[in-house]
């Protein structure tokens, strides 16, 4: 099993066995996992296996219990700067979306802009409608969240992470909640991101992006990573019995 | 879309509604009693007497308005305050939202007027007014109910704002002002229209320290004119004409909000 975890200077995301309960179930268990500045990690793993927990443990929405979280060298502990320090780094992309459905989709970018980065409100302005460019949504940013497509709303919420300009993006199922004919819109922005050179977690089952753009797979059940590797080995001959189980039954259709 | 599309014809359903009350109570009180002597002359405003009368009366709108308006503002304030520490971490917190809220909401709101006008100057040693004491007190009562109903509306909303107002780095204080409260309060708009209709009504408690608002001067009239049934029967039609305005504003208030968002 290709489990070797290097450690560099490059190293921006780095986790030595993490554990995390929620009251008596154990959802991670002893994870650890470093991540490359630049690269694309694709994690995937049954219902309930602990993907969507370890990547809220990176930017502690959850906080871990054991082990040691560093994100860029500032680690997550109770320490409420390093976590601001962290998450300064980090951007995140919900399976809901989670838009400011009170706010123009222009307001959803300009919030963070002016309260957290400061910038003036002309400024933010601008900003924000070359991200919205980006994602290809511009000419929307006077409309509320809930006047746009499910697509549509989710290259919003890409664009809000990345308009503060994080060098991580963490993706949480950013297609699952979608009508499958929005999917390839959301993937094809992540494509983009991905071929700029961000660093990114990505917990999808999307595995034709996977084979696209991952550097790194990474399998995960009962709240440990059973297998990490490369996506050539990884698809041809996983190594354990779960993952192979698993990749069958996610190809078939 | 345009705010235009969406106006409300205001003034012609309240003024429907008002007439037709007001015409449904005068019937049901003609009809019911034949053999009471009426003697509507002492609120007629065709008599001299009547317009002394009716105008004497209607000089306690200003005060109940004025009463009622700035208690709700100060126990709104107070009760959005009294709120946040029901949605902390901390239980010693909780515990303080908990402990007011139970011990406020337990004081009747006639034994606390009393209590504010007579008993808080002894305690505190200050000067306090009618209207001041009527305002305290009102205000103070209410706050519990107004802590409870932000408790609910701020705790409805969906925790996913709250993930993605941490995930790009706002702050508490912002995340509340900019993402939290504005849902929340558009959420419980339709519970704040009817706290300020209760207290429009609960203002009316304060004429017992002698505060001159509708109540109190139409027992000062009945006390001088010996007519109890024609002038209370106006005193209930200055609140329901009154009462039925302000929920009309407040229904107004709730769709333009509402237009911006369906969540
Ligand atoms: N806040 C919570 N309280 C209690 N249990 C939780 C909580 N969040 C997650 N869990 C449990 O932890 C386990 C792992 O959850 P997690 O959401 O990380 O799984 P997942 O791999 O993302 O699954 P899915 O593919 O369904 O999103 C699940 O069994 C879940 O029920
Ligand atoms: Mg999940």
């Amino acid at each position: 099993m290709n489990t070797q975890n290097t450690t560099d200077k490059n190293t921006v995301i780095q986790l030595t066995d993490v554990s995390k309960w929620f009251g008596d179930f154990q959802a991670l268990d002893t994870v650890s996992l470093n991540v490359q500045l630049g690269e694309r990690v694709v994690i995937c793993g049954p219902s309930g296996s602990g993907k969507s927990t370890l990547i809220r443990c990176i930017n502690r929405l959850e906080a871990h219990e054991k082990g040691t979280i560093i994100v860029n060298g500032h680690e997550l502990n109770n320490d409420k700067n390093n976590v601001i320090a962290a998450r300064n780094e980090i951007g995140m992309v919900f399976q809901h979306f989670n838009l400011f459905p009170h706010l123009s989709v222009l307001e959803n970018l300009t919030l963070g802009l002016t309260r957290v980065r400061k910038f003036q409100k002309t400024e933010a302005e601008q900003i924000a409608m070359q991200y919205l460019e980006r994602v290809n949504i511009a000419e929307q940013s006077h409309k509320l969240p809930n006047q746009l497509s499910g697509g549509q709303q989710q290259r919003v919420a890409i664009a809000r992470s990345l308009c503060m300009e994080p060098r991580i993006m963490l993706f949480d199922e950013p297609t699952s909640a979608l009508d499958p004919e929005m999917i390839s819109e959301v993937l094809d922005v992540m494509v983009e991101l991905a071929e700029t050179g961000m660093t990114m977690i990505c917990v999808t089952h999307e595995m034709g992006f996977a084979r696209k753009v991952a550097d790194t797979m990474v399998f995960m059940d009962t709240g440990q990573i059973i297998e990490r590797s490369a996506p050539e080995q990884f698809f041809t001959e996983p190594e354990s019995q779960r993952c192979q189980q698993f990749l069958k039954q996610i190809l078939q259709h | 879309m345009s705010h235009r599309t969406q106006k409300i014809p205001f003034s012609s359903s309240a003024t429907k509604l008002i007439r037709l009350s007001v015409i449904l109570m005068m019937v049901g009180l003609l009809s019911g009693c034949k053999d009471v002597n009426w003697g509507w002359y002492v609120v007629s405003p065709f008599t001299n007497t009547g317009q002394t009368n009716l105008q004497f009366l209607l000089g306690g709108l200003w005060n109940t308005v004025l009463l009622s308006f700035t208690a709700i503002v100060i126990s709104v304030f107070i009760g959005l305050v009294v709120a946040l520490p029901s949605l902390s971490t901390n239980k010693h917190w909780r515990m303080v939202n908990r402990v007011y809220v139970e011990a406020i909401r337990a004081i009747p709101i006639l034994v606390l007027i009393l209590w504010v006008y007579y008993g808080l100057p002894v305690v505190a040693g200050i000067q306090i007014n009618v209207f001041w004491a009527g305002v305290v007190a009102l205000a103070l009562s209410d706050s519990a109910f107004q802590a409870e109903i932000f408790r609910a509306g701020i705790q409805s909303i969906d925790k996913g704002q709250t993930e993605a107002s941490h995930s790009i780095n706002l702050n508490y204080p912002d995340t509340l002002r900019f993402v939290i409260l504005p849902q929340a309060i558009r959420r419980v708009l339709p519970a704040l229209g009817n706290q300020l209709v209760y207290m429009l009504k609960m203002s009316s408690l304060v004429s017992i320290i002698g505060m001159q608002e509708l109540t109190r001067r139409a027992n000062e009239l009945v006390v001088t004119e010996y007519r109890p049934l024609e002038i209370y029967t106006v005193l209930v039609l200055e609140y329901l004409v009154l009462i039925l305005i302000v929920s009309a504003f407040v229904r107004r208030l709730e769709k333009k909000m509402g237009a911006n968002v369906s969540a």
